[in-house]
């Protein structure tokens, strides 16, 4: 009994975190069609439902009353298993994003609910927070590979070949451009990190602002967006991995896709602009407008930069960005070192 | 709990590990290969091995394996069909005995030179990246730069091959 309802708690608690990531991310998918319109003086989608908003719920039905079309020739199980690998991958690590400070339980409830760890505004706050993250998106390659390979289409395995090596290349891009803000927090923690940019001049991004741009360039090619999108580069590869993939099975890509988008804006608002703290609102509203407020990045990127040739997308990502972020590591660890130095 | 978890992971990377070896397509083999790298991280977090088991994760299921799925996928060996194996179990008998050779060995240094009976704990006030970032730098300095040269040489090694080849 004593070990039951903390348990509970905590699985309520995951539930409750993924379909609040998941309706987000099918509003993600409506904020960027109409973003986009209004970038390219059109109107977008704004038929279903007040200003469109209940188009996803529209889009979630057509996907899941669509034929689902197995390709004959398709490797069967591994077919089916890699859109469900990268939906995964996307969802895991908001487990260890710091969303709130606390969850007000304690006023809620008497002292009993805030004993549990439960009162935290994280899943799970990990001493190795930013490692966990970098593991399980590592993984997430597997799903796209997988899915280029098993399809057993030209199209698709070209496409899941650049994914893959897009996505490996430049996640090393995106590690080296953390590692400095690690050396300023001394800490894996998200939370720790978050804690310790209090103040608006703590935040990392005016202390890193070389890592910050790393990170945003790196990052959405991670995610594969424009001017990155080279994976499903439509004139090129039909629709890259996701070719041979039909309704709920695409829309799981999808939706991985988008939670990916999601995270990476999380994440960003974390490591660089001080997570939930900000004066006057609570917390969790200061950490939705910094994630959404990244999310518009992204989408306003697209809008305007073109896409970029494959074989200089690999050669940006291997001669530039990681000798830069070598470089910014090394600038940081000396500078810092100095200024431990000389405070004593 | 803590032996729910240890005899569920066990078994996932046992069972993986068995299926590596004995399935017959190169694709499978590497699937369960990366399984099993998973089930050995799930292991190390048992073991309050919290940093070991995420590089774990990164470097080899995350990377290493990658580069295997690449070489399958790319050269499609997947349609090459692997000898079907031989009628005689002599191979199979060999294998088993020298890893359970090679198992009591292990077993027996093990009790010969790790003292019984110290279960591994959470270092307190220090997170396991700082212990291991410490010992790295401090202890065991001399090793760990040799590590660092020879994965240089090896990086340096394998630009020269690439560019003999063009």
């Amino acid at each position: 009994m004593d070990l039951a309802i903390p348990v509970i708690l905590v699985i309520v608690k995951v539930l409750l975190v993924i379909f609040v990531v998941l309706t987000f991310v099918a509003y993600t998918t409506l904020l960027e069609r109409r973003v986009l319109g209004w970038f390219q003086v059109r109107l977008g989608p704004n038929r279903v439902g007040p200003w469109g908003l209940l188009q996803p719920l529209a889009d979630g039905a057509k996907l899941l009353l669509k034929e689902e079309v197995t390709v004959t020739a398709a490797n069967r199980w591994i077919y089916l298993v890699a859109p469900l690998i990268v939906v995964t991958c996307a969802l895991t690590p908001f487990a260890v994003i710091p969303f709130a400070k606390d969850l007000y339980l304690d006023r809620i409830f008497d002292q009993a609910a805030s004993k549990f760890v439960l009162n935290t505004g994280v899943i799970s706050d990990l001493n190795v927070g930013i490692l966990f993250v970098f593991a399980v998106s590592s993984l997430g390659t597997y799903g796209v590979l997988l899915g280029g390979w098993s399809s057993n289409n030209k199209y698709s395995l070209l496409g899941g070949v650049r994914a893959g090596a897009q996505m490996i290349s430049y996640e090393l891009a995106l590690s080296l451009s953390v590692i400095g803000v690690l050396l300023l927090a001394g800490t894996l923690s998200l939370t720790q990190i978050v804690e310790a940019q209090d103040s608006v001049w703590k935040w990392y991004v005016f202390r890193q602002p070389l890592g910050f741009i790393l990170f945003l360039i790196a990052g959405s090619a991670e995610i594969g967006r424009t001017p990155f999108d080279l994976v499903e580069c439509e004139n090129e590869l039909v629709a890259g991995y996701q070719t041979e993939y039909s309704a709920m099975k695409f829309g799981l890509f999808y939706l991985g896709e988008y939670a990916h988008l999601l995270f990476l804006s999380a994440l960003m608002t974390t490591l660089y602009f001080g997570g939930w703290q900000g004066p006057f609102f609570p917390p969790i509203v200061w950490f939705l407008i910094k994630t959404f407020f990244f999310a518009f990045v992204f989408i306003w990127i697209r809008a305007t930069y073109p896409r970029l040739r494959y074989d200089r997308v690999m050669a940006f990502g291997w001669k530039v960005l990681l000798p830069v972020g070598l470089f910014n590591v090394m600038v940081t660890a000396f500078v810092y070192t100095l200024w431990l130095q000389y405070r004593g | 709990m803590e032996q729910i978890f240890f005899y569920i992971l066990g078994a996932i990377t046992l069972v993986s590990a068995f299926l590596v070896v004995s399935l017959r397509r190169p694709i499978q083999n590497v699937l369960f290969m990366i399984l099993m790298m998973v089930g050995l991280a799930g292991l190390f977090i048992l073991l309050h091995a919290e940093f070991v088991a995420m590089v774990q994760l990164v470097v080899y299921a995350g990377a290493i394996m990658v580069l295997f799925l690449f070489v399958i996928m790319l050269l499609n060996l997947d349609q090459l069909k692997m000898p079907p194996p031989e009628g005689s179990h002599v191979r199979w008998w060999a294998g088993a005995v020298i890893a359970f050779a090679v198992m009591g060995l292990i077993w027996l240094a093990f009790k010969m030179y790790l003292a019984p009976e110290v279960p591994p704990v959470e270092q307190a006030g220090a997170s396991n990246t700082v212990v291991v970032g410490k010992a790295l730098f401090t202890t065991y300095l001399l090793p760990f730069e040799i590590a660092s040269v020879l994965l240089l040489a090896a990086i340096v090694g394998s630009v020269l091959l690439a560019r003999s080849r063009s």
